[in-house]
């Protein structure tokens, strides 16, 4: 455990407004530079004064946008743990938060240790001293409480697969090793060997992976959200996933007013489905509220739903109104199908939505639903199915190890050719600590152990 | 009858190699030194394998030489054979090895010794260590001495209530039947020391005239001069070749049918003994699947018949060694000088030592080498040097000098041999360096040699070498950092087209260019603008350039690690107080006594709950 640069999602887990992912350390606000983007060109956080609000958006690697959010910045020491504090407010629901919170750990940012913030805050003169006890407390309980959860987790985890993993890391590493320190007794190992169980490693690392999201999406659900021009089927739609009548339905555009939320149930996902009011220009006030809502819907959706009227074909508001997503996460629906008269022909469809799920159907006559619910799961689980038939559950914590660890793996595997054995060692003994954080094995001095068992070592 | 026989600074108590470097770091600090020795001819003796070096052993040997002190320089004029291993394998793991011959080692350790100023040697042996309200104030030796001091290091090696086991025979003695202390264990007990008891062993040596080498693959020294120094020059010696033979079913068979009478197996030995040094008989049991073992003949010296028979270590009876060796080709006629023997000895378990390897029960008592559970000559004179050092700062009412695990193996050492529990006699591996790609032995002088001089332990010899060498590659870094070339340039087009190295598209830095692995410095075309040609400058340039990514990687870990060093803990911490504490963490933290959080959070049951805990409670003490 460091003194370094610290981040944990701060709010309580479930529906909220909004979540917030707090980030604290010496110099964190300009180690978000690579990871925001400010709405206003030309402008970074650090030139910001101490406790304002930016909006922007946090970006990926390749400057793509992860979530809209507003960022706080608290510098050093007007702070709550007495450091720079950034606190980056998400949409709400647990993805956002989770998506930001991964990329600030992808950044460099290490997860907090239950009641870390307090033990700095405390530390940095920012709590009374008299608050020890209570400080102590609440690492005592949250992580003893984190203890708990991380071992039930654990032994409904498919035991022998993480130590069939752990098995496979420390030999490797013994090998390596042996042929190290032993130079007389042990030859070098076995490239082509090593590559073939770092391959295995990887691929069981990314079942688990896969495992834990898959288990995340089952577990916490996600959200849709329904969007299209007004009039073109988005509550008929909804009433028929919901098949029951919640959602007003008339013939004149703008019936739906505000954003109508209800929870469904595809395939065993636990879905919040949110019917937006038409996207449009209005000088109607109250109409103008439901609109701006529903912008904000559609960024806060796990996945957007955009539907089409296959009676008026693809218009400009369809194109204006599709321009507004900001999402990957994007299936279409031709409506409508049940009427006579299609304006919209396959090749413009492929041609304006390439590389989309496009499904046609009717809501009213529950045509294409089916295909429709396949779709939603198959993209939500996309590249998340794993052959083994893994379930797991794991917490953040154990997740983010999994991925620092497959990281490490994928480092020595691109190294094993081109980089001496030493300097493999750099990227193995980091996949072995951070798997060694989910089990609280050291794996190093197991693969030391593993030497002496497996070679005949000795002169 | 005691009487008054001197006062010194430091007593040092043993010869061997611990006590060599203790001895003389504290007199080249200045301190008047007296080393007591149980015998003078036993002086830096190698009572085990004649060789000095290997993984991470080099690396150690190469730090003794950057802090001022002297296994290196005297392996350099003793050595009979040296060669680097692991080239292959990486910068970080690339070591050193020499074969010594024992005599010449011996005897130069004592020309140095007795040309020290400052340093008396004594042959006699210590009895007993007297104290005062907890602090050293004197030995008193068998024959009734008595020296005053300000601090004693100990330096007993294997010695200790040694016991020699061969067979079913088994008698009190040290290594090459010395006469073993009995006293010395008691009075240390007495000081509330907690001992233990190891085994180590090792093979027969056999006369050289009864080698039939013909039968075995010649195993020759580098053909290019190579030095463990900084300092030395140049090794130009003649190098003696060893011999490679092997095992065969026969041997395993002798073996097994001997196993009931063999002291490891009939439970006559009681000590732990190293896995990375079995015996040969626990090697045939272990590893049955195995029909041939590797066994290295090597000499002993230049001028003796001696040979020792590298992998053979064994506490079998002596007629079985004998058939067993008669097994072997190239020793079916070999006649044995010496028998192979296991020796059982008491320890002290090291987690009751100071980070400064002076013991937590008697302030100014310091141990080191393997009297604290470890192996190897150059481990012992690793720990040798530093409670030398600490020795004399302690006489000198000085701080302690610390190495950190990002400093030096010699670091990662002593902080494992405080903090972790080691239930066999301590090796060090370079696995367990964390920072290993750091901590090369090429680098030695750059990590170290600046913090012995701040504490006076380098020669005016040694700090010009080392000022010259820095000088040069810093400006010679710096001027491949800003020297430049241009796809244009002829000669380098026409060497990369050699060298198979793609072509330049723009301009690009010489530096730059020698990360590309095809290229080596010594052909480098800008060399000719290198006024001075220095082969370790060269080395440590291009290490430095081809490396530096995974150098980076390191350099952040080690800046992260660093800050929980720096977070101290009071030498009175009284951990029943900590509000908070988990059971087991309490129950560590006491038995270990951690002297920096970084410390303590390397305890085996220590979590970083306790860590945070720990945190919050010396805040609320420094505050109060």
């Amino acid at each position: 455990m460091y003194e370094d640069d610290i981040a944990a999602i701060s709010t309580p887990p479930g529906e909220g407004g909004i979540a917030i992912v707090r980030l604290s350390g010496n110099g964190v606000i300009e180690k978000m530079n690579p990871l925001f983007r400010p709405r206003r060109e030309g402008t970074s956080l650090a030139g910001r004064p101490s406790h304002t609000l930016t909006l922007g958006w946090i970006i990926d690697d390749r400057g793509e946008i992860i979530d809209e959010v507003l960022v706080g910045i608290m510098k050093c020491p007007r702070s709550y743990t007495g450091e720079d504090v950034v606190e980056i407010n998400c949409h709400g629901g647990s993805l956002p938060a989770r998506r930001c919170l991964e990329r600030v750990l992808s950044a460099g940012f290490r997860l907090a240790e239950p009641g870390e913030f307090t033990r700095r805050a405390y530390l940095n003169g920012r709590l009374d001293i008299s608050q020890a006890e209570a400080v102590i407390d609440i690492i005592r309980a949250k992580s003893d409480k984190g203890m708990r959860l991380a071992q039930q987790q654990l032994s409904g985890m498919n035991f022998s697969y993480i130590a069939n993993l752990e098995d496979g890391l420390t030999r490797i590493n013994a090998m390596i090793e042996a042929s190290i320190d032993f130079p007389d007794e042990v030859g070098e190992p076995d490239y082509d060997e090593v590559e073939g169980r770092l391959q295995e490693i990887l691929s069981k690392l990314d079942s688990l992976i896969n495992a834990a999201r898959r288990a995340e999406v089952y577990r916490e659900g996600i959200s849709i959200a329904i969007c299209g021009k007004p009039n073109v089927g988005k509550s008929t739609l909804l009433n028929t996933l919901l098949r029951k009548e919640k959602a007003i339905v008339t013939e004149i555009p703008g019936t739906t007013r505000d954003v109508i939320e209800d929870y469904i149930n595809v395939r065993g996902i636990p879905v919040k489905i949110m019917d937006t009011a038409g996207i449009r220009f209005t000088e109607d006030q109250v109409e103008k509220i439901g609109v701006e809502r529903s912008r904000e819907a559609i960024k806060a959706a796990d996945l957007v739903l955009f539907l089409l009227d296959v009676e008026t074909g693809i218009t400009a508001e369809d194109r204006e109104i599709f321009s507004q997503i900001h999402t990957q996460n994007i299936i279409v629906m031709v409506n409508k199908e049940d009427l006579i008269e299609k304006k919209i022909d396959e090749t413009s469809l492929k041609g304006m939505f390439p590389g989309l799920p496009i499904i046609r159907g009717s809501a009213r006559e529950e045509i294409g639903i089916d295909e429709l619910e396949e779709s939603i799961e198959k993209l939500v689980l996309s590249g998340q199915t794993g052959s083994d038939n893994l379930e797991i559950m794991v917490s953040t914590r154990q997740r983010s190890a999994l991925e620092r660890a497959r990281q490490q793996v994928l480092d020595t595997r691109d190294g094993l050719r081109e980089a001496p054995l030493d300097c493999l060692g750099v990227d193995l003994g980091g996949a072995m600590e951070a798997l060694g954080e989910i089990t609280g094995k050291n794996l190093k001095e197991e693969a030391i152990d593993r030497i002496f068992h497996d070679f005949c070592i000795g002169k | 009858m005691i009487y008054q026989a001197g006062n010194y600074d430091v007593v040092v108590i043993g010869a061997g190699h611990a006590g060599c470097e203790a001895a003389l770091a504290a007199a080249r600090m200045g301190c008047s030194t007296l080393m007591i020795t149980l015998s003078i001819q036993h002086i830096a003796l190698m009572p085990c394998n004649p060789s000095i070096g290997g993984p991470a052993k080099a690396q150690v040997v190469r730090e003794i030489d950057a802090l001022g002190g002297e296994m290196a320089v005297n392996i350099d004029k003793a050595n009979i054979q040296i060669r680097m291993i692991n080239t292959g394998k990486g910068p970080a793991v690339q070591a050193l090895r020499a074969q010594a011959d024992k005599e010449e080692y011996h005897r130069e350790m004592l020309r140095t010794l007795e040309a020290t100023p400052n340093l008396s040697i004594l042959m006699a042996e210590v009895d007993r260590i007297e104290t005062e309200n907890g602090r050293i104030s004197g030995v008193v030796t068998r024959t009734g001495a008595r020296f005053g001091c300000q601090a004693v290091v100990i330096t007993s090696g294997t010695y200790l209530k040694g016991r020699v086991i061969i067979g079913d025979v088994a008698f009190d003695s040290g290594p090459g039947n010395q006469i073993p202390p009995m006293r010395l264990s008691e009075n240390l007990k007495e000081l509330g020391i907690e001992l233990g008891r190891f085994k180590t062993g090792t093979p027969p040596r056999i006369d050289s005239r009864t080698v039939d080498f013909s039968k075995m693959i010649e195993q020759p020294g580098d053909p290019q001069p190579l030095r463990f120094s900084f300092i030395s020059p140049r090794n130009e010696r003649e190098q003696l070749s060893c011999w490679l033979t092997r095992s065969n079913p026969e041997t395993h068979r002798i073996v097994m049918e001997n196993i009931e009478r063999a002291p490891l197996f009939t439970g006559i030995i009681k000590g732990r003994g190293p896995r990375y040094c079995p015996s040969f008989e626990d090697k045939v049991v272990r590893f049955s699947h195995k029909d041939n073992h590797q066994l290295f003949v090597e000499p002993e010296g230049r001028r003796t018949n001696e040979m020792y028979v590298q992998g053979l270590n064994t506490s079998l009876p002596e007629d079985v060694q004998l058939q067993v060796l008669h097994s072997i080709a190239g020793l079916e006629h070999c006649r044995m000088i010496r028998t192979g023997y296991a020796i059982e000895y008491d320890y002290v378990v090291p987690s009751q030592l100071r980070l400064s390897l002076e013991t937590r029960q008697v302030s100014g008592l310091f141990t080191a080498g393997q009297i604290n559970g470890t192996s190897g000559y150059e481990e012992a004179a690793a720990q040798g040097i530093i409670a030398g050092i600490n020795a004399a700062l302690k006489a000198r009412e000085k701080e302690p000098f610390i190495l950190k695990r990002s400093e030096a193996f010699i670091g990662v050492m002593i902080d494992d041999l405080v903090t972790k529990e080691n239930d066999e006699p301590y090796r060090l591996l370079t696995s367990r360096a964390e920072y290993r790609l750091l901590l090369r032995q090429d680098n030695a002088d750059l990590r170290l040699t600046e913090k012995a001089h701040a504490i006076g332990l380098v020669t005016s010899q040694r700090w010009d070498i080392f000022r010259e060498k820095k000088e040069l590659l810093d400006r010679e870094r710096a001027r491949l950092q800003e020297e430049y070339v241009l796809p244009l340039d002829s000669r380098m087009a026409k060497f990369l087209a050699d060298k198979d190295s793609a072509p330049l598209r723009d301009r690009i830095s010489l530096w730059e260019l020698l990360r590309r692995p095809e290229i080596k410095i010594e052909e480098y075309p800008a060399l000719e603008l290198m006024e001075e040609f220095d082969l370790d400058v060269m080395e440590q340039l291009e290490l430095q350039a081809k490396y530096e990514g995974y150098i980076r990687k390191q350099e952040d870990q080690v800046r992260r690690f660093e800050k929980m060093e720096a977070r101290k803990i009071p030498e009175d911490m009284n951990y029943d107080e900590v509000y908070g504490l988990a059971f087991e963490a309490l129950q560590k933290l006491n038995a270990v006594r951690p002297a920096s959080i970084g410390q303590a959070s390397r305890i085996a049951g220590v979590n970083p709950a306790d860590i945070n805990i720990l945190l919050v409670f010396l805040e609320k003490k420094r505050r109060k």
